[in-house]
C-alpha cells in the first residue's frame, strides 16, 4: 500500500540525509530488509496510534535540532563500580578513551568490525528482534536504525560476567545525530549486566537487541544524560527463552524529548521480565515510555514499573501493554505507571493496555496521577524538615518502587545519588 | 514558655469560626491539660500553633519564649522548640522511619547552627529511646507509620519527641486508641522528659491519661473558648459530671 503523501515526504527527506553503509559485509541483507520495512511503514507522524501523545517531528526530521552541551563535567554515575568502560563520542566508538574490552566469559566487538567479518550469531540476530518487534505496532525509527547504524557494540556472554559492561555516551557536538545499534546475546547459564550512561548526541536513535537463551540472565541499568536540549528515540528488543531473566531500569532526567520503546517477548516457559523506569522532568521536558510485553509461554512473570515526577510544564507519557497469547497460561503480569505532578502545569498521559487470550492468568495494571501529599509534607515540616527537603524526601519515596527494581544495590545507590543531585541543584536554584 | 492571647481562628476556606478568643499561658516546667468535648477546637489549636495550612488567625497572638510563632513556617516553629504529637499521625510510604528521624534531627540541628549528629551517635540514641518505648528494630525500619497499629503510631510520636527534645510539647489525644499498658509506656515516656526547661500541653478527651501524667493546671475548652481553668481536680469533675454539667455551671 502506498504511503500517504506526508509520510512519504518525511521519509524521503530523512533518507536523503543518510548514507546507507556501503559495506560488502554480512549485515547487508539485514540492512536491505530493514530499509524495505521502513519504506512500507514510513516514519512516524502524530496521527499514528502510538504517537498521539508525542510529537515525532524532531526525531524524524532530516536536520538535527541543535542541542547545547551541558558544559559541566558530571561524575560518571557508575564510578566506583569496577566495569568495562566503552566510550562513544557523539555516537562514534572511541577506542582510546575505552577500556580494553577483555572480560572473562564475554566477547565484545564493535559492530563495524562484525560487518566485515562473518560472525554467524551476529549476522543471524542483527535486525531480527527489531523486525519481530514491528508487529503489531510499527517502530519505523528502529528499522531506520537497523538499516543505517554503522556503530555499536556486539556482546556475546557465554558465562557469568564478573564485571558489568558500561556504555558511556559523551555529547560533544551541538549538532550530532547519532545512530547506535547494539547486539547482545546471552547464552544459557550466562549472566551479563550492561550499563549505559550519558546523553550520547544532540539526537540519538538507538536500538539494542537482546537475545537471552534458556536459563540466561541479563540486567540493564541506564541513565540518560542530563543535557537539557538533547533528543532521543531508543528501542530495546528482547527475546527470552525458557527460565531466562531480563531486567531493565532507566533513569531519565532532563532532555527536551525522550521516547523509550521496550519490546519484550517471553517465548519460553518460566521466563521473568522486569521493565522499570524513573524520570524527573522540570520545564521543557517530554518523556515517553512505550512498553510492549508479550507472553507466549507458560508460567512467565512480567513487571512494568514506571514513575514520573513532573514540574513546570513537564510532560510524561506511558503507553504500556501486556499481551497474553493463547496458551500462555499461569502468566503473572503486573503493570504500574504513576506520576507525581508537582504543579498544575505538568501533565501525565497514560495508556495502559491488557490484551489476554488465555484463561488462567493473573494480570493487573494501574495508573495514577497525583500531587504531593500535603498531610505528609506538613508532618515532615512539623518535625523541622524544611519544605524543599521534605518535598524531595517525598519525591524520592514516590520513585522508590521503581528504583527497587534494580537488583544490584550499588547500581541503585548510583541512581539515587544522581537523583539527589538533581533535586539539590533545583533546591539551590529556587 | 507558651503564651496565647485572645486567639481567634477561622477556617481559611469558609466563614467558620473555630477558636473564639483563647487565652493560655504555660510556664516552663509546667504541665497543662486541655480537656473538651469533640469538636470544641482542641486539634485546631494544636494545628494553628504548629503552622498547618487551612486556618486563618483573625485576631490574637501566640508566642514561644516571647517570639511570635504565628508568622513562622512549620519547620521554623519546630526548630524554635515546638513539637506536636499528632492525634492522627501521618503515614508516609517510602520514607523509612530511621531516615525520617535522622533527617528531622539534623534539620533542627542545622537550623540552630549545630553540627549534624554522627551516624553512630544517632543509632545509639535511637536504640536507647526506642527501647524504652518498646519500639522494635522492625518498626524503625518500616516506612513512617505505614502499617503501624494505633498504639504503635502514638508510641512513634513519643519517640520523635524524645529524639528531638523540644521545649514545648503539645500532645493531641495521645491517649486515644491506647490500651492501659501502652498508655503507661507513653506516660512514662512523657514523664521521663519532664524538666524545668520544658513545658507540656496535654490535650485529652478523657481524664484517665491525667492519672499518669499529672497536670499542674487543667483547662476546659468549649466552643473555641476556655471556659474554666483549675487544678487537677477539675479533670475529675469533668469525669463525674460530664462537659454538659460544666457548661451549665459556667453559663
Ligand atoms: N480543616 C477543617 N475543615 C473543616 N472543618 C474543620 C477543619 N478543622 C476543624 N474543623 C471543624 O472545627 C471544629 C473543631 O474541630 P477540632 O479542632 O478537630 O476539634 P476537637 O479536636 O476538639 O475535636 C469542628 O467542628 C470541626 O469539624
Ligand atoms: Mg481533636
Amino acid at each position: 500500500m502506498a504511503l500517504p503523501q506526508p509520510k512519504l515526504d518525511t521519509l524521503e527527506a530523512r533518507l536523503a540525509s543518510l548514507d546507507l553503509p556501503n559495506e560488502p559485509g554480512c549485515l547487508a541483507p539485514a540492512r536491505a530488509d530493514a530499509l524495505s520495512r521502513l519504506h512500507a511503514a514510513g516514519l512516524p507522524v502524530r496521527r499514528d496510534e502510538y504517537w498521539k501523545y508525542t510529537k515525532p517531528d524532531t526525531l524524524t526530521a532530516a536536520e538535527v535540532t541543535p542541542a547545547a552541551l551541558l558544559g559541566e563535567v558530571e561524575e560518571p554515575i557508575f564510578d566506583g563500580i569496577d566495569r568495562v568502560r566503552l566510550v562513544f563520542v557523539d555516537g562514534v566508538f572511541d577506542a582510546d578513551a575505552s577500556d580494553d574490552p577483555a572480560l572473562a566469559g564475554v566477547t565484545i566487538e564493535r559492530l563495524s568490525d562484525v560487518a566485515t567479518r562473518d560472525i554467524h550469531w551476529a549476522r543471524d540476530l542483527y535486525g531480527v528482534l527489531e523486525a519481530r518487534g514491528q508487529s503489531p505496532v510499527a517502530r519505523p525509527l528502529a528499522a531506520l536504525n537497523t538499516a543505517f547504524a554503522r556503530d555499536g557494540i556486539v556482546i556475546h556472554a557465554t558465562g557469568k560476567a564478573v564485571r558489568p559492561v558500561s556504555l558511556e555516551y559523551l555529547h560533544r557536538s551541538e549538532t550530532s545525530d547519532a545512530l547506535l545499534h547494539h547486539l547482545i546475546k546471552v547464552d544459557g547459564g550466562a549472566d551479563l549486566t550492561v550499563l549505559e550512561d550519558g546523553p550520547a548526541a544532540a539526537r540519538f536513535t538507538k536500538v539494542m537487541e537482546v537475545d537471552v537463551a534458556p536459563g540466561g540472565a541479563f540486567h540493564h541499568v541506564r541513565a540518560q544524560g542530563r543535557d537539557h536540549e538533547r533528543r532521543a528515540a531508543t528501542h530495546i528488543f528482547a527475546r527470552l527463552g525458557e527460565a531466562a531473566t531480563f531486567k531493565t531500569f532507566t533513569l531519565t532526567m532532563n532532555g527536551v524529548l525522550t521516547r523509550n520503546d521496550v519490546v519484550v517477548e517471553l517465548t519460553g516457559d518460566d521466563g521473568v521480565a522486569h521493565v522499570a523506569g524513573a524520570c524527573v522532568g522540570d520545564g521543557d521536558f517530554h518523556h515517553d515510555d512505550t512498553v510492549f510485553v508479550t507472553h507466549d509461554a507458560v508460567g512467565c512473570e512480567s513487571r512494568q514499573v514506571f514513575k514520573k515526577v513532573l514540574r513546570n510544564g513537564a510532560v510524561g507519557v506511558f503507553q504500556g501493554k501486556i499481551l497474553v497469547k493463547q496458551g500462555a497460561q499461569k502468566t503473572d503480569g503486573y503493570q504500574i505507571s504513576q506520576s507525581l505532578l508537582l504543579d498544575d502545569d505538568s501533565q501525565f498521559l497514560a495508556k495502559p493496555e491488557l490484551e489476554i487470550y488465555a484463561d488462567d492468568v493473573a494480570c493487573s495494571h494501574g495508573s495514577t496521577s497525583g500531587a504531593i501529599d500535603e498531610e505528609g509534607l506538613f508532618y515532615l515540616r512539623s518535625r523541622g524538615v524544611p519544605e524543599g527537603e521534605a518535598t524531595d524526601l517525598m519525591t524520592l519515596a514516590f520513585l522508590a518502587e521503581a528504583i527497587q527494581e534494580i537488583e544490584d544495590q550499588r547500581l541503585a545507590d548510583g541512581i539515587l545519588a544522581r537523583l539527589q543531585g538533581w533535586m539539590a541543584r533545583r533546591r539551590q536554584a529556587a | 514558655m507558651l503564651e496565647i492571647k485572645n486567639l481567634h481562628v477561622k477556617l481559611e476556606e469558609e466563614d467558620k469560626a473555630i477558636l473564639n478568643g483563647v487565652n493560655l499561658t504555660v510556664e516552663a516546667g509546667a504541665v497543662h491539660a486541655i480537656m473538651g468535648p469533640n469538636g470544641s477546637g482542641k486539634s485546631t489549636l494544636s494545628y494553628v500553633l504548629s503552622g498547618r495550612d487551612g486556618y486563618a488567625v483573625t485576631d490574637g497572638s501566640a508566642t514561644l519564649e516571647g517570639e511570635d510563632i504565628l508568622d513562622m513556617e512549620p519547620e521554623e516553629r519546630a526548630a524554635a522548640g515546638l513539637f506536636l504529637a499528632f492525634q492522627y499521625p501521618v503515614e508516609i510510604p517510602g520514607v523509612g522511619n530511621m531516615t525520617f528521624l535522622r533527617t528531622a534531627l539534623n534539620a533542627q540541628r542545622k537550623a540552630r547552627g549545630e553540627d549534624e549528629i554522627s551516624a553512630g551517635d544517632f543509632l545509639k540514641l535511637v536504640r536507647e529511646k526506642a527501647k524504652a518505648l518498646k519500639i522494635d528494630a522492625d518498626m524503625l525500619k518500616r516506612p513512617v507509620n505505614v502499617g503501624f497499629s494505633g498504639g504503635e503510631k502514638k508510641r512513634n510520636e513519643i519517640l520523635q519527641m524524645a529524639m528531638l527534645e523540644p521545649k514545648m510539647c503539645i500532645l493531641d489525644e495521645t491517649d486515644s486508641g491506647l490500651d492501659v499498658d501502652a498508655m503507661k509506656l507513653v506516660a512514662d515516656g512523657v514523664n521521663a522528659l519532664r524538666d524545668e526547661g520544658r513545658a507540656f500541653l496535654v490535650i485529652t478527651h478523657y481524664q484517665r491519661l491525667l492519672d499518669h501524667i499529672k497536670p499542674d493546671v487543667v483547662h476546659i475548652l468549649s466552643e473555641g473558648r476556655i471556659i474554666k481553668s483549675g487544678g487537677p481536680d477539675l479533670a475529675l469533675e469533668v469525669e463525674n459530671n460530664g462537659y454538659e454539667g460544666l457548661k451549665a455551671e459556667v453559663a
